[in-house]
């Protein structure tokens, strides 16, 4: 019987959109097979992972791998791990996010397996037992669509692409723990930093509030602080490269081709003329606003919406009307 | 300290993106190319690394491509790499053939570090550094912004959601370099003259079979028109019902 499988990332074993999205792929996938999905979680030892969640989203069976070293993403612990599993298993189908996580790991995964990988697809079918994707090229200009020619195909789907479908399944829980020898690894990580303090990250926020060179100053990000804040918790920074090489903002908040690719409900764009490498990295948010003063910036070219004015008097104001609105909710 | 940048030649990335008569490959015409982004960022950090170690080490940049390749790989040593190889032969579509072929080059190399930018700027299939890794054994970090070597181990800033991690892993390793604070140099014509005389070498590539088969390219949809809401803060209110009752995103 043909079998699917998604790894599924989680943080401190709570599983988030990027593994609800690639088990209902996988479940889709292999109904569409004729054949089952299953799911593959790796934790620390004791980590309350809820695997059996994942049933709901057409996983028939979740293996939650458990030993100290898998805790954190460790390349070679996870690769050793996985590669055990997957060639066990005889998987027709293997699905990634193309999180960071995901887009370290597959690679690997697929040259120790001897199969090719489409990465960070945007649509995924199987057809007389074919699987075919489609992926963004040249940072999303142009789409190419490729039939996979191996088994296991090895696919990592990009995040906020494919929705959480939800679909009863069994969801029956197996925990396993692997023979990992610790002191063979070569790759060790040493100190963690987060730079969010509890917000989320732009690449996973589903409204970005994005600042370019017309906010003038980096003083002036209190101003765009302020917008995020009122648009609650699923609002990030985002920048563009012009400020972040100015050393303004961090280039974790880049958006662009040599920055993130973010493809979020709400992209609201201050300051932001539009460059195409801009461009490259937003163009796919589900809404686009502009605010700039210059109603010839390419930005409104790929605006859904726009305002054209001083962004210092836009931006307090537009600050208000939403805190506002979302008080009365 | 011996290094290895794999690099490659990729369309500009300002270039306006056509696909051609046939439906399978893009219009080249008019369309001008370049060292791939992340690709200079790894010579920039494979020239800083020897400039800090007083010059003593080697920096090689290798690439896989036809004879166009060679322009790119000028340009790195122009940067300051000490030699040049390239690999005669069609990138695959499927990066583990790819991979295969530079692995075959690469074979029995004792060079402390391989180096990759994280992803190209024409497949963004972002595969190609790791799966070298694996092919010749050796331990990898991607996503690498900056780095240091001390000793037989380089100690790398690894960008992830959320925030950084400080990663070591042992030489000789592969690193795939993403974007850090260092910008990468402009050749100077020094360099572009010294770079004349360093060695280039062509030899063909060995790239397997591709498993990935290409059915076809497109353009994404166009965005319908947008709308000027209005001029300054005055037009906020109806843009902030828009979003809400229209648009439904807030």
């Amino acid at each position: 019987m043909a079998k699917v499988l998604a790894v599924a990332e989680h943080r401190d074993g709570q599983f988030g959109a990027a593994a609800r999205e690639v088990v209902s792929v996988a479940a889709r996938l292999a109904r569409d097979l004729g054949g089952t999905a299953q799911g593959v979680v790796l934790a620390g030892t004791g980590v309350p992972v809820e695997a059996s969640s994942l049933g709901a989203f057409g996983a028939d069976k979740i293996v939650v791998i458990e030993h100290d070293a898998l805790a954190d993403y460790n390349p070679e612990a996870w690769v050793s791990t996985l590669e055990d599993l997957i060639l066990a298993g005889e998987y027709g189908v293997v699905v990634f996010s193309a999180t960071t996580l995901g887009k370290d790991l597959a690679p690997r995964i697929a040259a120790h397996l001897d199969v090719p990988l489409a990465s960070d697809v945007t649509a995924v079918a199987i057809s007389d037992g074919v699987v075919s994707v489609t992926r963004p090229v040249f940072s999303g200009k142009a789409f190419a669509h490729l039939e996979i020619d191996a088994s296991p195909a090895l696919i990592s789907i990009r995040p906020n692409v494919f929705p959480s479908v939800e679909w009863a399944a069994e969801g029956e829980v197996t925990t396993v723990t692997p023979d990992l020898n610790v002191s063979d690894f070569r790759v060790r990580v040493v100190e963690r930093e987060s730079s969010s303090d509890g917000v989320v990250d732009v690449s996973e926020a589903s409204v970005i509030v994005s600042g370019g060179r017309g906010m003038k100053d980096p003083e002036n990000w209190s101003l765009l602080e302020s917008l995020r804040e009122a648009l609650g918790a699923d609002a990030a920074l985002g920048a563009s490269r012009a400020v972040v090489d100015a050393g303004w903002r961090p280039h974790g908040e880049q958006v662009g081709q040599t920055g993130k690719t973010v493809a979020p409900a709400l992209y609201i764009a201050v300051g932001i003329s539009g460059a195409v490498q801009h461009l490259a990295g937003m163009r796919t948010a589900k809404t686009i606003v502009a605010i700039n003063r210059d109603a010839d910036a390419p930005i409104f070219g790929v605006a859904d919406y726009g305002i054209v004015g001083d962004l210092f008097e836009v931006l307090p104001r537009l600050t208000d009307e939403i805190a506002d609105l979302r008080a009365k909710d | 300290m011996n290094v290895i940048v794999c690099i490659k030649r990729v369309p500009d990335t300002e270039a306006r993106i056509r696909i051609d008569g046939s439906g399978s490959s893009i219009e080249t015409s008019g369309i001008k190319y370049d060292m791939s982004p992340y690709d200079a960022f790894a010579v920039e950090a494979a020239i800083r690394l020897k400039e800090g170690l007083q010059d003593e080490g080697d920096v090689s940049v290798l690439t896989l491509g036809d004879s166009s390749s060679s322009e790119t790989l000028r340009k790195a040593l122009a940067m300051g790499a000490d030699r040049a190889v390239l690999l005669n032969g069609e990138v695959s579509l499927d990066g583990l053939a790819t991979a295969k072929g530079l692995a075959a080059e690469l074979e029995g190399s004792e060079a402390d570090l391989f180096l990759f930018g994280i992803k190209a700027a024409d497949d963004d299939q972002q595969q190609v550094g790791q799966m070298v890794a694996a092919l010749s054994g050796r331990p990898c970090v991607s996503g690498v912004s900056s780095f240091e070597v001390d000793g037989r181990t380089a100690r790398c800033k690894r960008e992830v959601e959320g925030g950084s991690e400080i990663v070591e892993v042992d030489l000789p390793a592969v690193l795939c370099i993403t974007k850090g604070s260092n910008e990468p140099r402009l050749p100077a014509l020094k360099g572009i003259m010294a770079a004349k005389k360093k060695p280039l070498e062509e030899r063909p590539a060995q790239v397997s079979a591709s498993r990935v088969r290409l059915i076809g390219l497109s353009t994404p949809p166009p965005r319908a028109e947008g709308l000027i809401v209005g001029e300054g803060p005055d037009a906020v209110p109806e843009l902030v019902r828009i979003l809400r009752e229209d648009a439904h995103a807030i």
